[in-house]
């Protein structure tokens, strides 16, 4: 189970139709399955992941070695059990871990580059129904998600409602405000205006824009948490040092810390696929797809839903939710909401939080 | 499992393979009885993150909510029922409330302590001080019930708001007793009313 190991591969054989007009020929999808499909199908848990995450939310990164980004929640006898559902989670495309994306061959044999199509979460979601199809997977026994993963599954309840019996949507929104375009914004011009970055092309190079993709992590990395969150993790507290060093060293523990959320970050990640899904992101509005009204979205819609926010997340935060919860409410949607109180801000689904191993928990089974 | 009294009375009252909302539906016990016996299709509205937690973790439908400011969300006649146990009094604008649950639902069930039973007029009488009854437990500074009423209250709110009156079920620890002088002899009692 801990045993990293490369990803199974699905070859999109037709073309994937994107909302940009364009079209993605030979898309690949890389995935990874925990526990067993069930003789009918009828258990199959589809996870789909956030910005920076990938396919291996219960295995070990090939890269960086570290366990699964969730493994604290899918497993063996975990809230969302291996024992007894089949677990999916690929990357999606755009991503960087084997699923077709900017940094992958186009037809002429160089990488795509800038040449890559721009794709919407709705593109993403496409190329996870063709896996689903690839796999016979006809009906999802839960759809769950998170930040950018949540945004995946109320797409997939709304424009696919038949694929899904049950659609757990965790500290994400249903549109991507102004605020969160302008922090995107910010990583994204921290990465063009890397010199390293070099329009797009620079994979043939031997350099890639570090600088910028780290300064586009930290200022996101903000925003995954609290402002209680980090002055109980590091306060101002000074790093290796007792006096302040009157220069610009990295003073401060927090300083640090970001620095190197920053480069580990540039290790697995390429420049190129934070535009193109931060793009996704931004484009991001479920209601303005369906006539400029969310309860649209939904209409008719025979799916249990379940929405989970944090009090301290300002990223997402719990409006977003109820906003969903209301279009539901309006669309006669079976639906539950809850919004969970941790100190850690939107990464706080990534943490432990017992109440939420207890909703997941409840709700999956 | 056992429901308690005011709870087992809408639940016996509650025809089959409707739909029904909880306003303040606590751990979900009415909604999980109605959808396993009645074939109900239950929703619930609680404010308690922890209950609300429970609801879900028994598979239930249930939105964290403040009764107060979210009924407003819900479509006009959603649902068959709309009912409200033992949070009447706790609400800011009963009256209002009482509208929403009139708007939300076909019919509405409201249960509340009535504050007119003899217990209660005997402590304030005797005692001169806020009751603290087995029906009203809390003292008057930390408890919940921030709107106290009688039968003879609701009856009359009910009149002014147009409501019609369609069934009532009284009771006194734990049994339900009949009509007459249920003002004075009913710790709580629960009405059913449509418009």
């Amino acid at each position: 189970m801990n045993k990293a190991a490369a990803s199974n591969i699905y070859d999109i054989l037709d073309d994937l139709p994107l909302d940009s007009g364009q079209v993605l020929t030979g898309a690949q999808i890389a995935y990874e399955t925990y526990g067993e499909l069930a003789a009918d199908r009828s258990n199959a848990v589809l996870i789909c992941h956030a910005l920076t995450g990938d396919q291996y939310v219960a295995s070990n990164h090939p890269i960086t070695g570290k366990p699964g980004w969730w493994e604290r929640m899918v497993g063996p006898g975990k809230p969302i059990d291996t024992d007894c559902h089949h677990v999916i989670c690929a990357n999606v495309i755009g991503s960087c871990m084997g699923s077709t994306g900017p940094a992958s061959e186009a037809s002429d044999g160089a990488a795509y580059a800038m040449r890559f199509p721009v794709i919407t979460i709705r593109d993403m979601v496409r190329g996870l129904m063709a896996l689903l199809d690839g796999l016979k997977i006809e009906r999802l026994h839960t759809v769950v998600g998170g930040s950018m993963g949540g945004m995946q599954a109320l797409s997939l309840a709304a424009n696919w409602p038949e694929r899904a019996e049950r659609v757990l949507v965790i500290a994400s929104t249903a549109r991507h405000s102004a605020q969160n375009i302008a922090f995107h914004e910010v990583g994204r011009q921290a990465i063009m205006a890397d010199p390293a970055w070099a329009d797009g092309d620079y994979y043939a190079s031997g350099a890639s824009p570090d600088n910028g993709l780290a300064v586009a992590r930290m200022a996101a990395h903000i925003t995954y948490l609290s402002e209680e969150g980090l002055t109980e993790k590091f306060g101002r507290r000074l790093q290796n040092r007792k006096s302040k060093s009157f220069g610009f060293d990295a003073d401060f523990q927090v300083e640090s810390y970001l620095r190197y959320q920053g480069s580990g970050f540039t290790q697995r990640f390429d420049a190129n696929s934070y535009l193109y899904i931060t793009r996704a992101m931004d484009y991001f509005d479920l209601a303005e797809e369906h006539g400029g009204k969310l309860a649209n979205a939904f209409h008719g819609t025979s799916a249990r839903f379940c929405l989970v926010s944090f009090d301290t997340d300002w990223l997402y935060p719990t409006a977003e939710s109820r906003h969903i919860v209301h279009a539901l409410n309006a669309a006669g949607a079976k639906v539950s909401f809850v919004e969970l109180s941790a100190p850690n801000g939107h990464d706080s689904f990534l943490l432990e939080h017992e109440q939420l191993d207890r909703v997941v928990q409840g709700f999956v089974e | 499992m056992s429901l308690r009294p005011d709870l087992a009375a809408i639940a016996a009252h509650v025809a089959p393979g409707t739909r029904v909302l909880d306003i303040g539906c606590g751990d979900g016990a009415l909604m999980a009885e109605l959808e396993s016996a009645s074939d109900v299709d239950a929703r619930g509205m609680e404010l308690d993150p922890a209950l609300v937690e429970r609801c879900v973790a028994r598979g239930l439908s249930v939105v964290q909510g403040d009764a107060n400011t979210d009924l407003a969300n819900y479509p006009d006649k959603a649902f068959d029922y709309a009912i409200l146990s033992q949070t009447l009094q706790t609400a800011t604008r009963p009256d209002l409330i009482l509208d929403e649950l009139l708007r939300v639902g076909d019919k509405a069930f409201v249960s509340f302590p009535n504050f007119a039973h003899w217990r209660t007029r005997a402590a304030l009488m005797f005692g001169g001080r806020m009751p603290v009854t087995r029906a009203l437990p809390v003292s008057w500074y930390e408890t919940t019930n921030i709107h106290h009423v009688t039968i003879d209250d609701f009856r009359e709110l009910a009149r002014a708001k147009g409501a019609r009156i369609e069934c009532a079920w009284y009771f006194a620890h734990e049994n339900e007793i009949g009509a007459a002088a249920a003002n004075w002899r009913a710790e709580f009692a629960v009405f059913q009313l449509s418009r």
